[in-house]
């Protein structure tokens, strides 16, 4: 029995963390789902040694880690959400990093009828005519908040039983929205990386709208002190570095591209 | 029902191959709650036995709000685990957020109350037993705990047992406290919902698998360790 | 080492609930040997026994030890009428209440397998105690109880329960201890076990001493009505 409890100490102990070169960095579920980080954080850790921890939220909640100093830098993609937190001094500046673009998504047979639609806002105003089943990420995230900017340059306020918001990542919501055959808004990178496909399509894409930059903000050390400043500024090097580049473009499913590097050095 | 024979498939292969993901995200499960376990137990069973053993003003309300603790729902309890260990919560200088610890914390507040209470109920029947014997031979109250902690091992396992159970199956507390963080704070349940979320339900179902081979396997164990189930009367 | 008794009561009374189960009780536990309560069921003896022993609760009257309460406590032993038993080993069961009185592990457990021997106890030492026959259990109440040689051992028809060999077993070790010096008080509604074992006898009636003689006094010329009934087998209301 001793030698057991000894292992089970041993072993307990071993938990605690080495505090060395581990970052904390909020991150989209969109840029997640996509698979990216799955590649880039390998060679991150070879590279320069970081350890990055990635806290899995929308876009919202990592701006709000952000601002009670829960991480230390945040990779978010909603440009106003991000000006207001530099501006309330959060951030200590902003880098932008890649694109894609956002894509609709809906059943094969596209009872809506927006794959011939000649932009955004009339693919979701078909939508709401319809009264098509649609699932909104409803998390505050920044695909959430392209969609309701969309919205509202439609002149739609979307609610009635066929807008479904589930307060859920991406991954979820396709499922939901698998799950119900229905329309839903999402990042082309997290829709190909999907696995449970169901019955949906890729159904409209290409309006200059839907375009979407992924943006990486370091916590603001003069707010607080704690957070690894020094490490984000090493990781924002190497995100900005020729190896991401080569790394981000080359990135791709079924011989589709899923972001673009646009960082400027 | 493809799904569901994939998922077996999977689980297998998984297991069997030694796949170093999974065995990372069991090893810190099992670092994870059975830490929690052993922490609620080390304060959980002598509160019990301590509550069944001493007679005081209020011992009454007191029992009856530990029993109404079982309730607590975890989720709850991880919000406000989470309010507090965060940077800008009162505890936040430990900076334990979003670590091991963080989940090591929550679920020792959920599973307290249950192995308090499974320990007040067992030691409070045992007591009644004893009582007679142990008065007559002058024992202190702490002596009296002693004895009865001691020839209550094999019940007082029990609430250990139905905390672990309880513990290893939480998600809600532990996916908030915790961040479900590659490598760091993912355990077998927060992966199987991040891997239900993505669409990925064979491996999902892997995880399922494992997990419930993993909480009877740790339940075999235990009792074989403790040479509970020797033919002897209870 | 100053002793016990004498173990005074004057006017002892005991209540559970507002009812009265035992006194008012005068009497005196002193000298040497083995007393006998002895009455019909429902007198009272198990509380009278449990009243001086301090496992119930002194309502009224008086009950004085020679010594401090405490101190009073160090030197008694109790044998329950169902022995009651731990969950444990014989071995640890013997040993514990050494154990108690803050006695080392090893030395508790050398003395507690000494004193196995001497009460027939040796083979059983690694048994599970609760699954000793009725007899054993009660042979090794006896002997936990004797363990820690105590100046007063009060035993509540230890006996009631037991088979004939079982009986002369417990009866020839409580013989044995009254030669040693233990004082022995010991309920029974057993005339023949009374007759054996007695020096003194008490014969307790609702709730009171109602005749307290010498055996053989007692037995011979029993003063009050009742007594005499009760020896002959009659049933006392």
């Amino acid at each position: 029995m001793k030698r057991i409890w000894t292992f089970l100490m041993a072993a307990m102990l071993s938990a605690s963390p080495s505090y060395a070169e581990v970052l904390r960095m909020a991150v989209t579920t969109s840029f997640y789902n996509s698979g990216l980080s799955g590649i880039l954080l390998p060679e991150i850790k070879s590279d320069t040694g970081l350890e990055v921890e990635l806290v899995v939220v929308g876009t919202g909640q990592a701006l709000r880690l952000g601002e009670a100093g829960d991480v230390d830098a945040i990779l978010v993609h909603a440009r106003a959400a991000e000006d207001a937190f530099l501006a309330a001094g959060f951030g200590s500046h902003r880098r932008e990093i890649m694109y894609n673009d956002f894509v609709f998504i809906g059943p094969s047979a596209d009872p809506a009828g927006i794959g011939t639609a000649d932009n955004a806002v009339q693919a979701l105003q078909r939508i709401a005519q319809s009264n098509a089943v649609f699932v909104s990420r409803g998390d505050d995230s920044g695909t959430h908040k392209k969609e309701m900017s969309l919205w509202m340059a439609a002149g739609v306020a979307p609610s009635g039983a066929w807008y479904r918001a589930v307060g859920a990542g991406m991954g979820a919501a396709l499922n939901v929205a698998s799950g119900m055959n229905a329309y839903v808004l999402s990042d082309r990178a997290s829709w190909l990386n999907f696995g449970n496909k169901g019955g949906l399509a890729l159904l409209y894409a290409g309006d200059p709208a839907l375009f979407n930059q992924y943006a990486f903000i370091p916590v603001n050390p003069g707010r607080w002190p704690h957070v690894r400043y020094d490490l984000a500024m090493r990781l924002e090097a190497w995100l900005t570095s020729e190896k991401a580049e080569a790394l981000i473009n080359a990135y791709s499913l079924n011989g589709e591209n899923l972001f673009t590097f646009n960082a400027v050095r | 029902m493809s799904g569901i024979g994939q998922g077996f498939w999977e689980a297998w292969r998984l297991i069997f191959t030694f796949d170093p993901a999974l065995y990372e995200i069991i090893f810190l499960s099992l670092q994870v709650t059975v830490s929690a376990t052993i922490i609620a137990s080390v304060i959980g069973l002598p509160m019990g036995a301590w509550l069944a053993v001493n007679r005081f003003f209020g011992r009454r309300y007191v029992i009856a709000v530990l029993n109404a603790l079982m309730g607590l729902p975890p989720v709850v309890v991880g919000l406000f685990v989470y309010m507090a260990l965060s940077r800008a919560g009162p505890l936040g200088g430990f900076g334990l957020l979003f670590s091991p610890m963080a989940m090591i914390i929550a679920q020792v507040i959920i599973i307290t109350p249950l192995i308090a209470s499974i320990s007040h109920q067992t030691i409070r029947d045992l007591w009644a037993e004893y009582h007679d014997l142990l008065i007559s031979m002058n024992a202190t109250r702490y002596q009296r705990m002693q004895a009865l902690l001691r020839d209550g091992k094999r019940a007082l396992l029990t609430a250990t047992l139905a905390g672990f159970g309880r513990a290893i199956g939480e998600v809600g507390a532990i996916m908030i406290v915790g961040g479900n963080i590659e490598h760091a704070t993912r355990v077998l349940t927060t992966a199987i919902a991040l891997e239900t979320g993505k669409g990925n339900f064979a491996f999902a179902m892997g995880l399922g698998l494992v997990l419930i081979v993993l909480a009877v396997i740790i339940n075999l164990a235990i009792h074989i360790i403790g040479k509970t189930e020797r033919a002897s009367t209870w | 080492m100053v002793s016990l008794l004498p173990l005074q009561l004057c006017g002892a009374t005991a209540h559970m609930r507002g009812k009265k189960l035992v006194g008012p009780v005068d009497y005196t536990l002193e000298g040497t040997g083995l007393t006998m309560v002895i009455g019909p069921n429902g007198a009272g003896k198990t509380t009278f026994l449990r009243l001086m022993h301090g496992l119930q609760r002194v309502s009224g009257g008086e009950l004085r030890w020679a010594v401090s309460a405490i101190q009073a406590r160090q030197k008694q032993a109790f044998v329950f009428q169902t022995p009651i038993m731990m969950r444990r080993k014989v071995l640890d069961s013997l040993a514990f209440p050494l154990l108690l009185r803050g006695m080392g592990k090893a030395e508790a457990r050398s003395k507690a397998r000494q004193c196995a021997r001497r009460f027939g106890l040796k083979d059983l030492l690694d048994s599970w105690a609760p699954m000793l026959s009725g007899g054993e259990k009660q042979r090794l109440s006896l002997a936990r109880a004797l363990i820690i040689e105590p100046e007063v051992l009060f035993l509540d028809e230890p006996c009631a329960n037991l088979d004939g060999s079982a009986t002369r077993e417990i009866e020839g070790i409580l013989q044995r201890a009254k030669l040693a010096g233990t004082r022995i008080v010991m309920a029974s509604h057993d005339m023949g076990q009374a007759r054996r074992l007695a020096d003194e006898v008490i014969f307790f009636h609702k709730g009171r001493v109602h005749e307290n003689a010498r055996a053989g006094v007692f037995f011979s010329a029993p003063v009050t009505r009742e007594a005499r009934a009760f020896i002959n087998g009659e049933i006392v209301e």
